[in-house]
């Protein structure tokens, strides 16, 4: 990933924020300009709006070989997440035992790295999920 | 009066046992015993300075209703910051939705940085010149394999939101305690510090807690009996004890902030934990008494008193729920997520 769209992307990565249609309410993560519903209605209207975090999970996989930069992370598990406003995403679910994991339990955001660019590179940060007690 | 209006902590959820640590290096299993530290918290690959900060920082404003913009400065204390150039602080003011209009930096004073960001931001907070501000002291310290330090060195942070109106806490007093002292060090582009080895105890941390500690009674004129808790930085579980009695602190006072024979040493986290882990359970009209220690070295002494703005405050997630949800990993384990194998390639 190049530093400028990470940087372009923060207000999503560090606090999930995303877009609503003010004509029906749907929300949009990550953001969109235009409605599927509303379409031209919709247009320069949709307001920025942050998800708050919780959601439940919608299904997973536990990752065994991970790429170079997460190797040493290996096993861990890869969730799609449905946000409480209704938006789903992937996210890794961390703080976890991997066999403790269960469709539907309920999950917040936390704040972690991402990755990195390389040793001397830039540092990514963003959402991660953790299981709610 | 200035005070702590919020506040927040965060412990990673790992664990390994001192005794583990010694059994590798062939020490003696009751190390942690002479040490006063038994088990001590580890990050988990993911979690750095900044990422620890964070979620202190959530937590502290999660409890209450300030509008993150109306925050004018933020400053993390740490002397593992990710970054050798670029601030911590500014990832912090984004994922909390403070700025742009606010003043960041990071401080580094190996221990005593938290403390040193929380006087900075009563100044500020004083003089009008902001509303609120943010002091974080937050680290993710390392001991170089089999040095005394690695029974020790752990991580974790807490938040402190400083502001005058409607504090939970105010602070009555602050007085520090500074001299150039060389007990312990990190050289740039060194992975792991170095260390005076005894030097460490009666010139540099028992000078400074003790002084400093001092200082602040005979300026507010209190003695150790006034204070319901106290609390002092904690590098082992012993050397806060014996100032503590020193002073004439009871151990029921020190009880409740010395966390370092569960959690280790957090650095520029150990004593606003602490102070933390107090709040979490002090009732109105209590008296605090706090006293940091950064090798280098310094002390920041600070006098405390709670108010009735604590009981309208939801204090969850406290310092010991994170202490509690805790999974304990062995040495193996321990190297890998400390990154202390090198992997070919890298
Ligand atoms: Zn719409």
């Amino acid at each position: 990933m190049a530093v400028p769209r990470f940087w372009r992307e923060i207000p999503q990565r560090y606090n999930l924020e995303g877009t609503e249609c003010p004509k029906c309410g749907k929300k949009y993560f990550p953001p969109k300009s235009v409605c599927d519903s509303c379409r031209r209605e919709s247009i320069g209207k949709m307001k920025k709006v942050k998800m708050s975090g919780k959601g439940k999970i919608y299904t997973y996989t536990v990752i065994h070989v991970g790429s170079s930069m997460f190797q040493l992370q290996t096993p861990y598990v890869m969730a799609i997440i449905e946000l409480d406003e209704g938006p789903r995403i992937t996210g890794q679910i961390v703080d976890c035992e991997i066999n403790d994991v269960k469709i539907g339990m309920r999950v917040e955001s936390v704040f972690r790295k991402i990755g990195e660019e390389s040793k001397s590179g830039v540092i990514y940060y963003g959402y991660k999920f953790r299981l709610i007690k | 009066m200035v005070g702590i209006v919020s506040y927040g902590a965060y412990v990673p959820r790992y664990r390994i046992e001192s005794k583990d640590i010694a059994k590798v290096w062939g020490k003696d299993e009751n190390i942690g015993k002479g040490l006063g530290v038994f088990s001590k918290s580890v990050p988990g690959l993911d979690e750095d300075v900044a990422t620890i900060s964070v979620e202190a920082a959530r937590n502290a404003m999660k409890k209450c209703s300030v509008d993150p913009g109306e925050i004018g400065a933020v400053y993390v204390g740490s002397e593992s910051h990710p970054y050798a150039v670029k601030p911590t602080a500014t990832i912090v003011a984004e994922a909390i939705g403070a700025g742009p209009h606010l003043t960041a930096a990071d401080y580094e004073f190996a221990c005593k940085a938290g403390t040193a960001a929380i006087q900075t931001c009563m100044g500020l907070v004083s003089s009008d010149m902001i509303k609120y501000g943010l002091a974080i002291g937050s680290d993710t310290s390392q001991g170089a394999p089999g040095d005394a330090l690695e029974y020790s060195a752990s991580a974790g942070g807490a938040a402190f939101l400083i502001g005058k109106e409607n504090v939970i806490a105010e602070i009555n007093k602050t007085y520090s305690y500074t001299t150039d002292t060389p007990d312990f060090w990190r050289r740039e582009s060194q992975k792991y510090p170095s260390h005076g080895g005894r030097f460490t105890g009666e010139p540099a941390y028992f000078k400074h807690v003790m002084n400093c500690a001092k200082g602040v009674l005979e300026k507010v004129g209190a003695k150790p009996s006034d204070y319901k808790y106290a609390v002092f930085h904690q590098p082992n579980g012993k050397f806060p004890v014996r100032a503590a009695k020193m002073l004439g602190f009871t151990s029921e006072q020190i009880e409740t902030g010395l966390l370092t024979p569960r959690i280790g040493n957090t650095y520029s986290g150990a004593t606003p934990l602490g102070l933390a882990a107090i709040l979490d359970v002090a009732s109105p009209g209590d008296r605090i008494f706090a006293v940091s220690y950064g090798s280098g070295a310094g002390s920041d002494g600070f006098d405390i008193t709670v108010t009735e703005s604590i009981e309208r405050l939801d204090r969850n997630p406290t310092v010991e729920s994170f202490i509690a949800n805790s999974k304990f990993i062995d040495y193996a384990t321990y190297v890998r997520y400390r990154k202390k194998l090198h992997l070919g390639g890298e």
